[in-house]
């Protein structure tokens, strides 16, 4: 990719390609870019991405609040039980409807029964702006949990959305520079909540501390981080 | 309407069992205040203090008014906090009343300065039952991550400290009020620093107790108590709303460890207001 490119909502966004195939261009435009009448522009303030050869753009941002966007996955605290479902505080501006019959092997007759206040692992199923976000514990397709679920014992803790963001990919350097040094569990949500589980509490919030500070830090300042808090220990 | 989400229990039963162990769950010791950062505007009387995550900006105004009859020779003083939802989420001010929070902090800080008596109201006076300064604090909250009312008393007592009023002179029956630009311009005349410090308290009857509270720990104590003391270690105000009882022997342990803590807090607001 070419240098970095800061784009602010409303800047015009220059889509033609380098390649001369120019009759066949479908544009995809991922989050944070729109088309407003006949010109593409940004709608969110962040770094601009593009894929020249999928002809794709989109921005990375960095924000609070969370918008629901199907298939991402996220944590989510139960916050009530309804008739045919719970209802789930994810951080978005509307609750999530996580139905009864959403998780690995449920029926009518064996339902799983989550207390309030209850930590889920989920994957939004629904998500547009006319309706409530629906959320599910498994994939609907194989009908195994995949990971998704109650999230039991640990500790939860928030974090931005760029940084959920990043640390979601397996080459995260924070997440790996600690894993080489103490084992643990994590889950991460993409509404910025992120669980861990150790086996001890003084551990765990040394991990917590570790991922909240490697906000602003590259790759090798967060292994230098990490370095310095196992010494620590 | 956005309703303040409680805690999850996984928050909650973490929170507990690493401080049975004397853990917190910001990795800070049970006695460590958070950070704390004050910056002075080149405004007079515009400071922001930020308390690890959470951050209030105080703002002093002042205009000259009639005195309350009853008292010709006073100057005013007004509070007035705005604790909205840009602080938090759950926070609402839509319903334009104010939030029991809200309300909460600011009679604190009146309290803890007003009662106090903190500043020298006379000294506000310039011609007595005419006219007089009326000096007026607004608070706002930034980001709410705990602890308001620490924050803000730091805030408001930096940013009276910083304040500088115009300068008067007195002829006859004439005041003049000079220009900041004309005449330097006079600090407020403050008696003395009340500072407040919180603690939260928790476990089934308060035995398990730590110094400035974050957000998560607000939400899950059993009981919070702010001590309010100045630089001359005198007790300002106490403040124990509802909760678990607490015994005298750990109210005056409270208050020794306030001291050391109010100690360093002045020394950081000389430190921000020399800068």
């Amino acid at each position: 990719m070419a240098e970095t490119k800061v784009v602010l909502p409303g800047d015009i966004i220059d889509t033609s390609l380098d390649s001369d195939e120019e009759e066949s261009s479908v544009l995809r435009l991922g989050p944070g870019v729109a088309q407003i009448d006949e010109q593409v522009s940004a709608v969110a303030a962040g770094v601009l991405h593009s894929d020249n050869e999928k002809k794709q753009w989109w921005v990375v941002s960095n924000k609070r609040r969370y918008v629901p966007a199907e298939g991402e996955p996220v944590v989510g605290v139960v916050v009530a039980r309804h008739g045919e479902g719970y209802r789930v505080d994810i951080g978005s501006a509307q609750g999530a409807l996580l139905p009864l019959l959403a998780f690995e092997g449920a029926t009518k007759r064996n339902k799983p029964n989550l207390a309030v206040g209850t930590v889920v692992y989920a994957r939004v199923a629904v998500a547009n702006s006319v309706m409530d976000p629906e959320i599910e514990c498994y994939n609907s397709h194989t009908g195994k949990s995949e990971g998704y679920g109650e999230l039991a014992g640990g500790f939860m803790f928030k974090c931005s959305l760029g940084l959920a963001r990043r640390l979601i990919d397996s080459k995260a350097p924070v997440l790996n520079a600690l894993g080489s040094g103490i084992p643990f569990e994590v889950a991460v949500g993409l509404n910025g909540r992120v669980w861990i589980n150790t086996e001890a509490p003084a551990t765990t919030v040394l991990i917590a501390n570790a991922i909240k500070n490697s906000e602003f830090l590259d790759a090798k300042q967060c292994r230098q981080m990490v370095k310095e808090l196992l010494e620590k220990q | 309407m956005v309703v303040e989400i409680e805690p999850s229990n996984i928050e909650r039963e973490f929170l507990l069992e690493a401080l049975e162990k004397g853990i917190r769950v910001d990795g800070r010791g049970i006695y460590d205040y958070r950070t704390l950062k004050i910056t002075c505007s080149p405004t007079y009387g515009l400071v922001e203090v930020q308390l690890g995550q959470t951050r209030v900006l105080a703002r002093v105004t002042c205009e000259v008014t009639r005195p309350f009859p009853d008292r010709p020779t006073e100057g005013l003083v007004q509070f007035n906090a705005d604790l909205s939802n840009l602080a938090a989420p759950g926070l609402d001010s839509s319903s334009g009343k104010p939030s029991v929070q809200e309300v909460a902090v600011s009679r604190m800080i009146e309290r803890v300065i007003r009662q106090s008596r903190a500043i020298d109201t006379e000294a506000l006076c310039i011609l007595a039952g005419e006219k007089v300064w009326s000096v007026r604090l607004d608070l706002h909250f930034l980001d709410h991550s705990g602890n308001l009312i620490d924050a803000a008393s730091i805030a408001s007592i930096a940013a009276l400290r910083h304040f500088r009023r115009p300068d008067v002179t007195i002829d006859g029956e004439e005041a003049i009020i000079h220009d900041v630009n004309e005449r330097n311009p006079v600090p407020l005349s403050i008696h003395h620093t009340p500072i407040c410090v919180t603690f939260g308290f928790f476990g089934s009857n308060g035995d398990l107790m730590l110094v400035d509270p974050n957000l998560l720990e607000e939400q899950v104590q059993v009981s919070s108590f702010t001590i309010t003391l100045n630089s001359h270690r005198e007790i300002c105000a106490l403040s124990k709303a509802g909760g678990v009882p607490l015994a005298p022997s750990l109210i005056q342990r409270c208050t020794q460890i306030a001291l050391t803590k109010v100690d360093d807090i002045n020394d950081k607001i000389q430190e921000a207001l020399m800068a």
